[in-house]
């Protein structure tokens, strides 16, 4: 058996990007702060001083030229990844993300495609508030062209930013900035796990959960309570949100006969509503009971400590919700209670961002 | 300045506390920028500002405590804790707003100066930015609809050389002046020393002239100096993106000596009183802080509170 290698999310992002930059000449990277002494989290620590200036570089704080920019670069082959500290910043760059870089395969009929990679860090907690922590994935997946990855582990970091850069299309990579210091067994060596592929994180009969990113942890979190209360969930974790892997998720419907969405964004408008909206068109007469949605509130985040008290769904909601789907009684005081203040993922984070 | 410097200088002590949970981007060192140019705007002048706002909103005389409120996430912060260090407003003082996404108020004052225009030039509108701003689309945007459109707007372009950790190589080319660069969009443009709050005085002064008689923008560029770490209370020069050298040098500019030395050289006022308003200050801002901790933290169910008009 091989030996277990356990590192942090930011390290395997990190090994991901060195992995693609070594093996590729054409991989770029770039950004506001890719070469600064705090390297984006750690995240491109070493690139610069590994594949020169050229290839990894600081960038004007012009989020939209820059995104052309990678265009015009991909249509001669470079495979650029492009950085933003906040998913917020990048939303000076829609013009040439939706009319640019999402269309020119298409509109060109098929002839040049856009290979660019995007990763997008979303803030939370410590009074990130309504500019700082806001992550419009669903935006990006309503968008034909694009394709929209949200990794949940260390382990999917590495084969899905992998997949992601080597992939033809443009590519949306979504990072919760709370994921950045959780870790899991990563191996060594170069791997790919494929884009458009979700992965059943955990086996089970009574409902289907179907989530994405840090709400992934959230429901592990609440299926060690929930097995030892002898209730059984199948959790997928979606990898990719655009385009969609529906067929697991029906396998896993027409087993389980129950369905609960978890999203790390608003509730409305959103992916939970789509995977809602398409199970309750197909699978109507598979489910038991209406199928629910856990997510954050349709309120823009607001700054005040006291605000954002309930503002993210924990575990906690997403045990109470599942004991009312399966018609059982629940001691609320029971549930696991978090150790660190709502609004810090663990003594490593402290802000101010 | 130095009610500014002290405030300032309060949240980095306090900061640690942990009861201010918001990303806070202090502007040590820059201070005679605000002082300057707020001397000269009156009470119907409107401001617009940025993440680093907070001298903004004092030199047009925000409330303070409602400031500190605000950083503490409490129902008497001047945004209600909704918005946090980075979104100030002080409606009874025309300051409008600051906001985080660099670039975002910039039209937004453009859209002030109109329509103080459309109200025949009855008020000036300030627009204070970092030269990071002047990198993103909407800088020349902005004021190239100024420009043609005879807005009665202040640019003012607070230049500190960082961009984050990261300094202007990569950013703009060498030797770029940016009020040059402007200048040549076809705007009155003036340069001067922002860590000399009596030069950033007087150029606001002519600047403000100008805009009234010739009912034109104006874009004023001043260099000064951050001295802590772009975002939180700390001292960073450390980790390597710029040189204790170079922190040295600006330190030594300090604003508030140079303006000090240069009032008791000059016997403009004594040593004494400079002392009694360090005291009356402090004991402004201590007011403030109290205040804030004393307020109340909103309620849950505020959270829908704002979202519709
Ligand atoms: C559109 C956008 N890109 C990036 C950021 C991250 N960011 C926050 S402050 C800042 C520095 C901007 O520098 P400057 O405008 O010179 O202001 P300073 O911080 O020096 O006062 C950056 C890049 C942001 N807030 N918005």
């Amino acid at each position: 058996m091989p030996k277990l290698r356990i590192i942090k999310f930011h390290e395997s992002i990190n090994e991901a990007m060195t992995i693609a930059m070594k093996s590729n000449r054409k991989v770029l990277c770039f950004g506001l702060g890719v070469d600064d002494p705090k390297r984006i989290f750690n995240t491109t620590k070493n690139l610069k001083e590994k594949f020169g200036a050229n290839r990894v570089f600081d960038t004007p704080t012009s989020e939209n030229a820059m995104t052309g920019v990678g265009i015009g670069l991909s249509l001669q082959g470079y495979l650029p990844v492009m950085v933003h500290q906040r998913f917020d910043f990048f939303l000076l760059a829609m013009d040439q993300l939706v009319n640019g870089a999402a269309k020119w395969f298409y509109m060109f009929g098929g002839q040049k495609n856009v290979p660019i990679t995007i990763r997008l860090i979303v803030g939370r907690g410590w009074g990130q508030g309504p500019t700082h922590s806001q992550s419009l994935h669903s935006w990006f997946a309503h968008i034909p062209g694009l394709k929209v990855v949200m990794p949940s582990s260390a382990h999917d970091a590495k084969g899905l930013l992998l997949s992601s850069i080597f992939d033809k299309n443009p590519v949306i990579f979504i990072e919760h900035r709370w994921l950045h210091n959780t870790t899991s067994f990563v191996p060594k060596e170069k791997y790919f796990i494929p884009l458009s592929k979700s992965n059943i994180v955990k086996k089970g009969s009574d409902i289907t959960i179907v989530a994405n990113s840090y709400m992934t942890l959230e429901a592990i979190k609440a299926s060690e309570f929930l097995e030892i209360n002898k209730i059984s969930i199948e959790i997928i974790d979606l990898r990719t949100i655009s385009p969609i892997d529906y067929s697991t998720i029906y396998k896993s419907v027409k087993k389980t006969k129950k369905l609960l969405v978890l999203d790390i964004s608003n509730e409305k408008f959103g992916i939970a509503a789509e995977i809602v909206s398409n199970i309750t068109i197909n699978l109507f007469k598979y489910l038991k009971i209406p199928p629910a949605i856990i997510a954050s509130p349709n309120a823009p985040t607001p700054t005040s400590f006291a605000l954002t008290k309930n503002f993210y769904p924990t575990h906690k909601e997403i045990i109470i919700k599942i004991f009312e789907m399966n018609n059982r009684k629940l001691n609320k005081n029971n549930i696991p209670k978090n150790k660190n203040l709502h609004d810090v993922p663990g003594e490593w984070f402290k802000g101010p961002f | 300045m130095i009610l500014i410097r002290e405030v300032e200088e309060s949240i980095a002590l306090k900061y640690s506390e942990n009861k201010m949970r918001c990303p806070t981007h202090l502007c040590i060192g820059q201070e005679a920028i605000s002082s300057g140019v707020s001397l000269n705007l009156r009470p119907i002048d409107t401001v617009v500002s940025t993440h680093r706002s907070h001298g903004h909103y004092l030199g047009k005389g925000g409330n303070l405590g409602k400031m500190i409120a605000e950083i503490y996430g409490k129902t008497d912060g001047c945004s209600k804790g909704y918005g946090g260090s980075m979104h100030l407003i002080d409606l009874d003082v025309n300051f409008m707003g600051s906001t985080a996404i660099v670039g975002n108020s910039m039209p937004v004052g453009v859209g002030l100066a109109l329509s103080s225009k459309l109200e025949n030039y009855k008020s000036i509108s300030c627009i204070y930015f970092g030269e990071g701003c002047t990198e993103e689309g909407i800088f020349s945007e902005s004021i190239n609809f100024a420009i043609v459109s005879n807005l009665p707007a202040l640019f003012v372009c607070e230049n500190n050389f960082y961009s984050v950790y990261s300094d202007l190589k990569p950013r703009q080319p060498k030797n770029r002046k940016i009020h040059k660069m402007v200048s040549a969009m076809g705007i009155k443009t003036f340069y001067a020393d922002g860590n000399k709050v009596l030069d950033v005085y007087k150029t606001t002064n002519k600047a403000i002239k100008y805009i009234k008689k010739y009912k034109k923008p104006v874009f004023l560029e001043f260099a000064t100096y951050r001295w802590r770490e772009h975002c939180g209370p700390n001292y960073d020069n450390s980790i390597g993106y710029r040189t204790e050298k170079e922190f040295a040098k600006w330190k030594n500019k300090d604003p508030i000596n140079e303006f000090k030395n240069y009032l008791v050289k000059n016997k403009i006022i004594n040593a004494n009183l400079i002392d009694k308003f360090y005291l009356s200050t402090n004991r402004k801002v201590a007011r403030a802080f109290k205040f804030a901790e004393k307020s109340n933290f909103p309620s849950e169910k505020d959270l829908f509170k704002n979202i519709y008009a």
